[in-house]
């Protein structure tokens, strides 16, 4: 028992004549309406106060223990952010390498301490800026990365061994990882001294973003090649990020997060421990997780402690771990675009401001928070200024970094903690029963699971049992302008310019020799991480090398269920 | 009439203009049915049946691929429930066949059932009618999949495929609803999951119950594997594509296509005359409160229901009683 | 005689997978009481406006979170009007500045709804504007 005898008897007297006083009070003067109001975001009920009795079956050692030791709730970190904040990690790329490399030394500049990468359209999914499915996509909502020349600009005067970089790149992730790996052989660095992350979680895509390519299975295999490829050769590197971040933008609640999320990850550690034969104990670390962090400021504090902890437990006990390091569920944030509004945009610096305290009580490890203008175009300049200052301001400012998990023993919180981890458990089982992950999504359950939540949550906002200031309450007619950044469309033809340039000067026999051998290793199951550097090096595009997989393993199209 | 001349050019502007109208049982679509009649019966009319999730939007995606490489043009008509509380419906079957909407010689088309009893949508057949007549050579059917009514789709297709899958205790539900004694050919679907073989006996012993003449048509099976691996999955539509051909020489061969058509017709004639004769009779019914009048009669028993039908017949249909 | 029924498409253009609107609004429609086929992700305009004529569909709706929409907007109207299908009314939605609207306006997009539209004002929307042909 979590709490002594005396203790709970205490309270349990208390609590009565607390109790007693709510419903005189209550007589005279009710609680506001509708009943709704008093839930999370995602619609989990909250009660009016929490005590001892809701904690008081928890186990110490077992539930909250310490920090750096077993779950792992209080975080992985033994100093918590004394020794080192929190990464302070900018998503961004617009138009082409040249622009994005300058917002990138801007960054630098301005107090970042690690690199993240959008790319656009037409690379995320693998087609060269020419494609005719590219039209008017081309640097619109990210970098436009089509060859290792593009690749070369984009870091140009980056310092590889010492800024991590994170790619947010899915289908295509061997090919811009080859670019990366390449590029770093090229400047002379030992691929074991790069570092950063390839986001590189295919199963979130078929639930949630719908960056598709290959079928489930092949692709992930294609991600047990990273992992293997980054165990025996790159060990700083992150070779997937397991992404609940966008199953929540898609519309899922909190706990849907939660549980997606984890059973992606579980999904994945057991593809390579059955593909590859690797030790659990040797590709752990390789792992790392991306969380949204939403509006509901409590939820997504006790969530992000949740996972930590549901994390721990599944390597320890599921997998057999014996490395406690790989009991560490390692994590990077991003305050949520979908709570900002594009009514009042100025609102959303304060959005942004609470989720990004939120994942910092949550013990987030890397954070970018959102520009105020982001539901509206890419953000401009000033407006990614104060989003980075936001995180500066909370890590420097506010003193919430002092101590480590401030919120830990409080009664809500640990039981909100406790909770969710009980409904992603359910979860996570129900998948588990139906084969897995995998067969889940070929079902459509996940992908079903969040339409039917977000379809619910767009409703209470229609029926105001949720409000959204600016959109559902407190409407102002009145609209302010911001400023906003163009992509021009000379990006593109610029972009097909130079793509052409690198055609016509490339040696093409032997780019077509790399591509039959990626062919040949696709064909054969083997790691196609040594023949896409080699095709990089050689200056094949990201689409050449993506249409060796669909041809290959076969494309996938949208289901499109609803 | 210009109108139907451009479907008979195969104009799919027009064509889906007068499929819509036939939806909304616009007068007008009738006229341009006439027209339009004389110029039908030469498209090979495939059903394709199946509980929901049973994968048929992706094989009838596959077949039109199948069809197309041999030259044919193909017709589809994809059918979704209609919502009884909202009266609206997504229909989503296209999206599994988007890949072909450029292709000039594929007409894909969603129906609703719009509360039609059963899977299949009251314009399902003159909707058949004007894709036959816009000179498509093949036209898939592709139905809801749930409900007894399912088996409506025999009197549309001249050939019927019942498509099921492991595990999914689908050939209980099937055998329930009547759709197995339908089937020209048995599709397994997503064949590699477990308990494909099973499915498989079960259905042959089920074919091994039913008497089948000598010389008769015995539904063959064809498994398709999963549509993720594009090898398996191809040579599976192969295969279903000679057993539909197959069972197309096979009516032909047996002077049995002639039998598959009249029966066609007969639920043709059947559906108008119920429109022509049933229908305007019980719209004045209605519209006069007579019909009212005769419930408040069979109510309070003075009267019971032959006798009532036989005094509405005298009094419309001269020379039937 | 029946009446008759509101169809309309919701689409996706280009490459964008963000679904979340579109599905919501799918079945926003459906409840709304019309038919709707979706197209699912990933669409050219060109795939668009030929689902849209065989589908005999009174509007198309598009959502596109890219930014790729002064692009493909313009296009699928464009192709309808080619086709003969002028009447068919084209709208947009998703992550689209104010200073976009006008040049959709001028290429022919009715109508622009943004983060943050009510389900409730789209549908008010298409029961003033788009009526069923007769």
């Amino acid at each position: 028992m979590y709490f002594a005898k005396e203790l709970l008897e205490q309270s349990s007297t208390l609590r009565k004549k607390w109790e007693d006083e709510v419903r005189k009070v209550v007589a005279k003067n009710p609680d506001q309406k509708p009943e709704r109001l008093w839930t999370t975001v995602s619609d989990l009920p909250i009660k009016r106060l929490y005590a001892p009795e809701d904690i008081k079956d928890m186990n110490f050692a077992e539930d909250i223990s310490y920090p750096g030791q077993f779950p792992f709730i209080r975080g992985n970190q033994v100093t918590g952010y004394r020794g080192k904040y929190w990464t302070f990690r900018m998503f961004s790329g617009m138009g082409d390498a040249k622009t994005t490399n300058e917002r990138w030394h801007l960054l630098l500049k301005e107090g970042q301490t690690g690199l993240s990468t959008a790319f656009d359209f037409p690379t995320l999914m693998g087609y060269d800026s020419d494609s005719p499915k590219a039209r008017g996509e081309c640097g619109k909502c990210g970098v436009a990365i089509d060859t290792l020349e593009d690749f070369m600009q984009l870091i140009d005067g980056v310092p590889m061994d010492k800024v991590t970089t994170s790619m947010t790149i899915n289908p295509p992730a061997t090919a811009l990882w080859a670019m990366y790996c390449a590029a770093a052989q090229i400047r002379g660095i030992p691929l074991d001294k790069i570092g950063g992350t390839i986001q590189n979680d295919m199963l979130k895509e078929f639930i949630a973003q719908k960056t598709l390519m290959c079928p489930p299975e092949p692709s992930v295999k294609l991600i047990s090649d990273t992992v293997e490829f980054g165990t025996k050769y790159v060990p700083r590197w992150n070779t997937i990020s397991i992404s609940g971040y966008h199953i929540r933008e898609a519309g899922s609640t909190a706990v849907q997060e939660l549980a997606f999320t984890l059973r992606d990850g579980m999904e994945y550690v057991e593809d390579v421990l059955r593909r590859k034969g690797l030790d659990i104990d040797s590709f752990a670390t390789r792992l790392s997780f991306f969380y949204n962090s939403h509006i509901d400021f409590f939820e997504e504090i006790a969530k992000l402690r949740a996972a930590r902890r549901i994390w721990a437990k599944a390597m320890r006990d599921r997998y057999k771990a014996k490395d406690p390091r790989s009991w560490w569920m390692r994590f990077h944030t991003q305050t949520a675009g979908c709570s900002l509004t594009a009514q009042q945009p100025y609102n959303n610096v304060v959005r942004t401001a609470t989720e990004a305290l939120a994942a910092v009580l949550g013990g987030t490890q890397s954070l970018h928070t959102n520009s105020l203008d982001e539901v509206l175009c890419l953000p401009s300049d000033h407006a990614v200024q104060i989003a980075l200052r936001t995180q500066q301001i909370i890590a420097e400012e506010t003193g919430v970094a002092n101590t480590i998990d401030p919120l830990a023993g409080s009664y809500f919180i640990e039981a909100l903690t406790n909770e969710m981890e009980q409904q992603a458990w359910d979860y996570i089982h129900k998948i588990d029963e139906m084969g897995g992950m995998v067969a889940a999504i070929e079902k459509g359950f996940p992908q079903l699971e969040i339409s039917d939540a977000a379809y619910k949550f767009q409703r209470q906002i229609d029926a105001g049992e949720k409000i959204m200031v600016g959109v559902n309450k407190y409407v102002s007619e009145q609209v302010e302008p911001i400023p906003f950044l163009e992509i021009d469309d000379t990006v593109e033809t610029e972009q097909i310019e130079r793509l052409n340039a690198v055609r016509r000067k490339r040696d093409n026999k032997a780019v077509k020799k790399c591509l039959d051998d990626l062919r040949n290793a696709c064909k054969k199951g083997e790691n196609v991480m040594p023949y896409c550097i080699e095709a990089v090096k050689e200056l094949a595009s990201v689409q050449e090398i993506c249409d060796v997989y669909r041809e290959v393993y076969g494309e996938y199209r949208d289901p499109g269920l609803y | 009439m210009e109108k139907t001349d451009k479907i008979r050019a195969g104009d799919v502007r027009e064509a889906s203009r007068l499929i819509r109208s036939i939806e909304d049982s616009v007068p007008e679509a009738k006229s341009a049915i006439k027209h339009i009649y004389p110029f039908t019966g030469k498209a090979q009319v495939i059903g394709i049946t199946g509980s929901p999730g049973a994968g048929k939007s992706t094989l009838v995606d596959g077949l039109i691929e199948c069809f197309r490489k041999t030259g044919k043009t193909v017709g589809v008509l994809a059918v979704d429930p209609t919502s009884p509380f909202t009266g609206g419906a997504i229909l989503g079957d296209r999206i599994r066949m988007q890949r072909h909407a450029e292709d000039a010689g594929v007409f894909v088309r969603s129906l609703a059932t719009r509360g039609a009893l059963g899977g299949l949508s009251k314009a399902v057949g003159d909707a058949i009618h004007v894709m036959d007549a816009m000179g498509k050579d093949v036209i898939l059917v592709e139905t809801v999949g749930s409900g007894q009514q399912e088996v409506e789709i025999i009197n549309h297709a001249h050939t019927v495929l019942v498509v099921l899958i492991p595990g999914m205790g689908d050939e209980i539900q099937a055998i329930k609803a009547g759709i197995m004694e339908i089937a020209d050919v048995f599709v397994i679907n997503k064949a590699d999951r477990e308990g494909s073989g099973k499915l498989q006996r079960e259905i042959m012993a089920m074919l091994d119950m039913s008497p089948i003449p000598a010389g008769g048509w015995r539904p063959p099976i064809v498994k398709i594997g999963n549509a993720f691996d594009p090898a398996e999955f191809e040579k599976g539509l192969e295969e279903l594509t000679t057993k539909i051909l197959d069972h197309r020489e096979y009516l032909i061969n047996h002077n049995l296509l002639g039998d598959r058509i009249r029966r066609k017709r007969t639920h043709e004639l059947n559906e108008a005359l119920r429109e022509a004769i049933l229908e305007p009779v019980l719209n004045l019914l209605v519209s006069s409160g007579e019909l009212d009048r005769m419930l408040d009669r069979l109510q309070k028993k003075e009267v019971d229901p032959y006798t009532l039908a036989e005094e509405v017949a005298k009094k419309h249909l001269t020379g039937c009683v | 005689m029946a009446k008759r029924k509101i169809r309309v498409m919701v689409a996706k253009p280009g490459l964008d997978g963000h679904d979340r609107g579109a599905r919501v609004l799918a079945r926003c429609f459906r409840d709304a009481g019309y038919e709707v086929i979706y197209t699912g992700c990933h669409q050219t305009p060109e795939q668009i406006a030929a689902a849209a004529i065989q589908e005999d569909v009174d509007m198309v709706g598009l959502s596109c979170l890219s930014g790729a929409h002064r692009y493909l907007f313009p296009a699928v109207k464009k192709l309808l009007v080619e086709k003969g299908a002028d009447d068919i009314v084209v709208v947009g939605g998703g992550i689209i500045p104010d200073q976009d609207f006008q040049y959709l306006y001028d290429n022919g997009i009715k109508e622009i709804f943004t983060p943050g539209a009510t389900l409730e004002s789209i549908v008010k929307w298409v029961n003033e504007n788009v009526k069923p042909r007769n």
